[in-house]
């Protein structure tokens, strides 16, 4: 039996004084003794609670039981019956507002079994270990094309393939991995690490063609004609401004161009070709995860960093854990505050704001942001960052106006996918908005399953 | 053949080269006015380059570069043979004149390659269509063949008067309003502060105009946001709204600002791959 008194594992992690000066990961992963000792925590509960809360439906009593027993071929099997890419979840997941949430030990029995932390630790020994457990079924003749390669198409890619489909990816940019590649940093998801993850994909039989907009290189159409299937995962990648005076000065980023500089091109290493700015004093408006990874990204090019948003702290929808991160490696919060021009004649010199004030709660049940009159001050800074949210890719929406879609431009699908038009499925970011990978990996999951039953309904 | 080899090049001008590219991905759907991004190598930055002309038949993309940055350069150091790492397209919306009768291709230095595929569209719809090109001197004018066989009227013009006709393509096109040429559509494409001084001329003699624009850009596909741009006060992107636009709707002061952003940087890394 457990010990009900153990407290809760931390992860081991870079000091933070150390990490802004690096790239290298923050979050060093458990030790053999201390999974041994987290796995020792769980205690089994006949009814699981935790997998209502996992997304893709992982067997957390099970994966957890064969660390406890030593049996780390048996806990990688497990969860990657269900995961496809548990290293990447292990490390960006939401546990605390997922599979953590519903554990029974949250409360007052040293804190939720650290789920995330057990999956990566058991995700990264398969890695080291070179362990390749997973079973592919024989080709059953079904040929599907995904579209994207990011959580969603990826999931989606890699559980066709083990039902034996003919999959192939169709990447825009030069790298396979969408936001994993261009969006998440290094310091929270070594891209050395997506790489291997896309690697076991492909080892299931999965083709990845990069270099192909589809809507521009080739048409949905035209995949629909030459496959039984096809699973459109391009994500949400259109990003949203303020719409105020001086937005397009140069020095005014979207964290989406921001980071896809640093993480894809690499622009954080010196003899990168690809060039960023690297301002003295940056400001980040928003405060989403997105906020957090573009303030701690220019942290460690040498910036003091303000993060402005418009509501207060409690509202923050980034991770506790990446607003811990970001705080402990000193980006200064001003809370309350909402830009209303950016300033600058050549190039960013400042950015006016105005101090808001919390009123009645709003649609989505947070404290509605009012302007103060008259409060009007200005940061002095020389660049900034807009971390606001992204909205979904037009590029296949114009090229197939018969694709039902909803105003803000989401595609309209059931749960499993299914699109208006047959045979043309759709999940992730591309129909949700901007969401998190493992609801993504959830939704490619669903799709498959859905692609898998209607291709034999059809028979 | 390789995908994405160089199949053909040739040099046009002191540092201007075309290259044939086998890509026949991007020759499939291609059309004119649109454009590919392309990288030398696998640490390469990502550059975006208009299609000049291509042929489905060899599945091949023809484009004109000038090498005045690092890709550039680099681009111009490889040969026939070799192959790109990546080159990606075609991105961005065709050229749509078809609801012009008489049409004014302005080029500029480079610009003169955006304007040829135009210039052989337009011919081969019968539309009536002068072509004026304008370059630094004479060795820089290009294309003129090409343009001799598609278009009715080709005009030179050098900034320094070396080819006999001294002045920039705004003193052209001003010359032949006023003797009485009349146009109802201008497309420019060339420098910002050329396209702006053409913009500027047509909206004083009332003719509509469409440039191309060359913004900066990282993924070409509207991810990242940085080839924005403000037309008619409202924020456009090159990639996916462009790269074509009413001239007389861009704000080109702010468009020549964000163009000098990198500046500093892209020098420094030009120094390094030329040795000095």
């Amino acid at each position: 039996m457990a010990d009900m008194k153990t407290q809760r594992h931390p992860m081991p992690a870079q000091a933070a004084d150390k990490r802004i000066h690096n790239f290298d990961e923050v979050a060093l992963g458990y030790t053999p003794e201390l999974a041994a000792a987290e796995a020792e925590r769980c205690l089994h509960c006949k009814n699981a609670p935790c997998m209502k809360g996992c997304p893709v439906g992982v067997h957390i009593p099970d994966f957890i039981e064969r660390i406890k027993l030593g049996d780390m071929e048996g806990a990688i099997s497990v969860i990657k019956s269900d995961n496809n890419l548990p290293a990447i979840c292990g490390r960006v997941c939401p546990q605390e507002n997922q599979c953590e949430k519903y554990c029974v030990r949250i409360g007052k029995l040293g804190g939720a079994v650290a789920i995330g932390n057990l999956e990566r630790y058991a995700a990264d020994w398969a890695m080291n270990n070179s362990v390749e457990n997973r079973t592919v079924s024989e080709k059953n003749g079904m040929k599907v094309a995904v579209i994207g390669s990011g959580p969603a198409s990826l999931s989606c890619a890699g559980d066709l393939a083990r039902a034996g489909a003919d999959v192939t990816v169709y990447e825009a940019l030069h790298k396979a991995g969408g936001v994993l590649v261009y969006g998440i940093p290094q310091f929270r998801l070594p891209k050395e690490l997506v790489q291997k993850e896309i690697d076991s994909v492909v080892s299931l039989g999965v083709k990845i063609v990069t270099d192909v907009v589809v809507g521009k290189t080739l048409f949905i159409d035209e995949l629909l004609e030459e496959n039984d299937a096809v699973f459109i995962g391009s994500g949400a990648g259109l990003p949203s401004f303020l719409k105020i005076k001086g937005e397009n000065l140069g020095g005014v980023y979207s964290a989406n161009e921001y980071l896809t500089r640093l993480n894809l091109m690499k622009a954080y290493k010196s003899d990168s070709v690809t060039p960023v700015l690297r301002g003295k004093k940056v400001v980040v408006v928003g405060a989403g995860n997105v906020a957090m990874d573009s303030a701690r990204t220019a942290r460690r090019l040498g910036a003091e960093v303000h993060l402005v948003y418009r509501r207060s702290r409690e509202e923050m929808p980034a991770r506790a854990e990446e607003i811990e991160h970001a705080e402990e490696e000193g980006i200064i919060f001003d809370l309350l505050v909402n830009p209303i021009e950016i300033l600058g004649d050549n190039s960013v010199s400042g950015m006016r704001c105005v101090k808001m004030e919390l009123g009645e709660p709003d649609a989505s049940g947070r404290r509605r942001p009012h302007e103060i009159e008259g409060s009007e001050f200005d940061i002095e800074c020389d660049e900034v960052i807009v971390a606001l949210g992204t909205t979904p890719n037009p590029i296949i929406k114009n090229s197939m106006p018969e694709l039902a879609t909803t105003p803000k431009g989401t595609i309209i699908a059931d749960e499993y996918g299914r699109t208006n038009i047959k045979g043309l499925y759709a999940g992730g970011d591309a129909m949700t908005g901007a969401a998190t990978v493992i609801l993504a990996m959830g939704a490619g999951k669903r799709s498959a399953q859905a692609i898998i039953e209607d291709y034999k309904k059809s028979r | 053949m390789k995908n994405f080899e160089i199949v053909a090049k040739r040099q046009l001008a002191e540092n201007v080269h075309e290259y044939e590219i086998y890509a026949p991905l991007v020759v499939k759907h291609c059309l004119a006015g649109q454009f590919i991004i392309l990288r030398t190598d696998d640490e390469g930055e990502r550059v975006p380059f208009t299609i000049c002309d291509y042929s489905r038949e060899n599945g091949t993309v023809r484009i004109l570069v000038q090498e005045i940055g690092y890709t550039t350069v680099k681009l111009s150091q490889m040969n026939v043979g070799d192959a790109l790492a990546d080159f990606v397209g075609p991105l961005g919306n065709p050229t749509d004149l078809k609801e012009f009768k008489r049409v004014c291709l302005v080029g500029g230095g480079i610009g003169s390659a955006v304007i040829y595929p135009q210039a052989k569209q337009l011919h081969s719809e019968g539309k009536s269509v002068d072509v004026i090109v304008g370059a630094r001197n004479k060795s820089l004018l290009m294309y003129t063949d090409e343009f001799e066989r598609t278009c009715d009227k080709l005009y030179l013009i050098t900034d320094d008067g070396s080819n006999g006709n001294k002045g920039f393509v705004t003193d052209m096109l001003k010359q032949l309003a006023e003797g009485g040429k009349s146009y109802d559509c201008v497309f420019a494409v060339g420098p910002l502060p050329m396209m702006r001084a053409v913009c500027n001329l047509t909206k004083e003699l009332g003719i509509k105009t469409v440039v191309s624009m060359n913004s900066l850009m990282v993924d070409g596909t509207g991810m990242c946001g940085c080839c924005r741009l403000t037309v008619d006060g409202e924020i456009k992107y090159a990639c996916i709204d462009g790269p074509e636009f009413d001239g007389h709707s861009v704000d080109f002061d702010e468009a020549i600002l964000r163009s000098r952003t990198y500046r500093e940087q892209e020098q420094a890394h030009l120094c390094n791959l030329r040795g000095r």
